[in-house]
This record gives C-alpha cells, sequence and structure tokens, in this order.
C-alpha cells in the first residue's frame, strides 16, 4: 500500500464542471461524472485511487467544492 | 466512507468564512479563486469582525452574498473611494476594495489613482482579465493589443484604440504606495503565491505602511469564447507575458 494516500470529497450539487480540478492533478485521478446534477452541470468525480492528497485540485477549485483528506500509512 | 476521511486527516476545506451560496460566476471563473483566497486569509488571521469589504460594480457586485463579513457596495468605480471613507471612520479595522478592470481601470481610475497618492491604508484588490465581463466582452483598458473583443471586432488596434494599460506600475510609482503585486490564478502554485500576498498587503495595511494593491491576473471563458481550460491557457500564453508577475513594490526594509 501507498504511503501517503488521499482522497476527496467533492460537493457534487455545488460543482460545475469547469475541468480546471481535472487539469491541476498531478496523479490524474480525477475526471468528469457521466451524469448531471440538479443545474445541469457534469460534475467531478474521483476515478483513480492514486489520489496522494495533495489539495492541487481544491487550490485551484473556484467554487471551493473539494475537500481533501490525507492519511500517512506507517 | 472509507478510513481516509475523517477530522484528523483533513488537509483542505471551504473557509468558514465563504458562505454555501453557488457562485453566480460562470464555470472557471478566477473571481471565485479569489473570493476563496481571501476569505482563507480571514479565517487564518482570526478577523472577522474586524474586516469591512468594499464590492464594485461588475461580475463582483454580488461579492457580499459570498464573503461572511461586512460588506458594502459602492457605485461604480468609487469603491476606492467608498474604502477611504470606512477606513478613516474605522481606522482599526481592515479595509479592502475588491475591484475588476472595468471598474477599477476605466471609470474608476480617477478615484484610484488619488486614494493611492494619499496613502490611504487600505487594501485594493484588482482583478484583471483583460475585458468586461458583465456587459458581455466590450474591450477593457487592460485589453491586450490585437486583441478580439465585441467593440474591437477586428483586435485592439493601438493607433485608435491605444495601449493595454498597466495599472499595477502606474500606481507604483506613487510615494504614499506601500506594497503593489501582481498574481495570478491559473496554477495551484500561484494560487499559492496568490494567497501569500493578500496575506502580506493585510499585515502592511495593520502596520499602517500605505496603500496596497494585489493585482490578480484572471480569465474570462465565457467573453473569451472558450473552455476554462483554454481560458487558463491564454493567461498563461498571452497575459502573463504582458503582464508580469511579481512584487512591483515593496516597503523599505521588508
Amino acid at each position: 500500500m501507498a504511503k501517503v494516500v488521499g482522497e476527496v470529497v467533492i460537493d457534487t450539487e455545488r460543482c460545475k464542471g469547469c475541468e480546471l480540478c481535472i487539469a491541476a492533478c498531478p496523479s490524474k485521478c480525477l475526471s468528469l461524472s457521466n451524469s448531471i446534477n440538479v443545474h445541469g452541470f457534469q460534475y467531478t468525480v474521483q476515478s483513480g485511487d492514486n489520489c496522494t492528497g495533495c489539495a492541487s485540485c481544491a487550490l485551484v477549485c473556484p467554487d471551493a467544492v473539494i475537500t481533501v483528506y490525507r492519511k500517512v500509512n506507517k | 466512507m472509507s478510513d481516509i476521511v475523517c477530522p484528523e486527516n483533513l488537509v483542505y476545506k471551504k473557509p468558514s468564512t465563504l458562505k454555501d451560496a453557488i457562485m453566480h460566476y460562470c464555470p472557471g471563473c478566477g473571481h471565485g479563486v479569489v473570493h476563496k483566497l481571501m476569505m482563507e486569509v480571514v479565517e487564518e488571521m482570526g478577523i472577522q469582525n474586524d474586516i469591512i469589504g468594499i464590492t464594485p460594480v461588475g461580475c463582483s457586485v454580488f461579492a457580499y452574498n459570498y464573503m461572511d463579513i461586512d460588506m458594502e457596495q459602492a457605485a461604480h468605480g468609487r469603491a476606492c473611494a467608498l474604502g477611504t471613507a470606512v477606513k478613516r471612520l474605522y481606522p482599526e479595522k481592515y479595509v479592502f476594495t475588491y475591484q475588476g478592470d472595468g471598474d477599477l481601470a476605466a471609470i474608476g481610475t480617477c478615484e484610484t489613482m488619488h486614494a493611492a497618492n494619499r496613502g490611504e491604508k487600505m487594501l485594493t484588490i484588482f482583478i484583471n482579465n483583460g475585458i468586461y465581463g458583465m456587459t458581455s466582452g466590450q474591450m477593457a483598458p487592460t485589453t491586450l493589443e490585437g486583441a478580439k473583443t465585441t467593440t474591437s471586432p477586428y483586435g485592439r488596434d493601438v493607433e485608435t484604440m491605444g495601449y493595454p494599460l498597466r495599472i499595477s506600475e502606474l500606481i507604483a510609482n506613487l510615494p504614499g504606495v506601500a506594497y503593489v503585486t501582481r498574481q495570478a490564478v491559473n496554477t495551484p502554485a500561484n494560487v499559492r503565491k496568490c494567497k501569500k500576498a493578500l496575506k502580506t498587503a493585510l499585515e502592511y495595511q495593520k502596520q499602517g505602511l500605505g496603500y496596497c494593491m494585489v493585482e490578480v491576473v484572471s480569465n474570462c471563458p465565457s467573453n473569451n469564447k472558450c473552455t476554462p481550460l483554454e481560458a487558463n491557457k491564454f493567461v498563461e500564453e498571452q497575459m502573463l507575458p504582458f503582464y508580469k508577475l511579481g512584487d512591483i513594490k515593496v516597503p523599505e526594509g521588508k
């Protein structure tokens, strides 16, 4: 198991699907959903399990929908 | 829910000073990032009850719906004049104005220049996206040479329309100004630097050093008629070579 593992929680109802987080993610573990939210936007979902919790996605998110968690396995 | 998602592993969350309201900005707009950064700084410094913001006219006119602090809304371009009044009435409070390039660099140039020249101890956050956003994409004073907008459909011709205005360099020459910096929010690294600049500016305001301005080079996907990713690419490739990032003026000895 990877030493540092991360996970993101995305507030999908507030996401506008601008894809900035997907481009900012260095481990390429985010993607757009196949469904839409109540406002009609495709939203971001975590699709890979190689997230390191670097928070790059949350930093560039204009709508502050991403919460980032990181755990260091000892 | 995995064992990673628990409070002790939290790295980043939305600042509590930013309201839950869904912002009216277009997807990918830089305004949201700057709102978030400002509110993070307010939360970290613990000054939610000691800061007063002035909103402009433009896309960010409803900023008071998103920032959970005391805010006032100024007439078009007059945010620095209102900010002056607020700061003189409440000298112990932090005051900032939040303005776009149409508000600050066009109709409000006079108020901004004179507030800066008087050395009013406040912070101006200047969002420069090189186009008029709210009124649907007319040419702004900061529009790049050759850029096509609805009022310069053949590209900005400097012979008839003048040159793009570098407000930060202009303001940095005034003696009342303490701190002028230009930042961007197109990449995670630039976002971190921008947040640091905002915090520095508020600290200088507390020390009473003078007028501070943080210019943020931003994008406008809707009016440049491209996706947010293309808009950020435009910022990186076209705007940043002209609007160079970095500190333009820092207080002596800092």
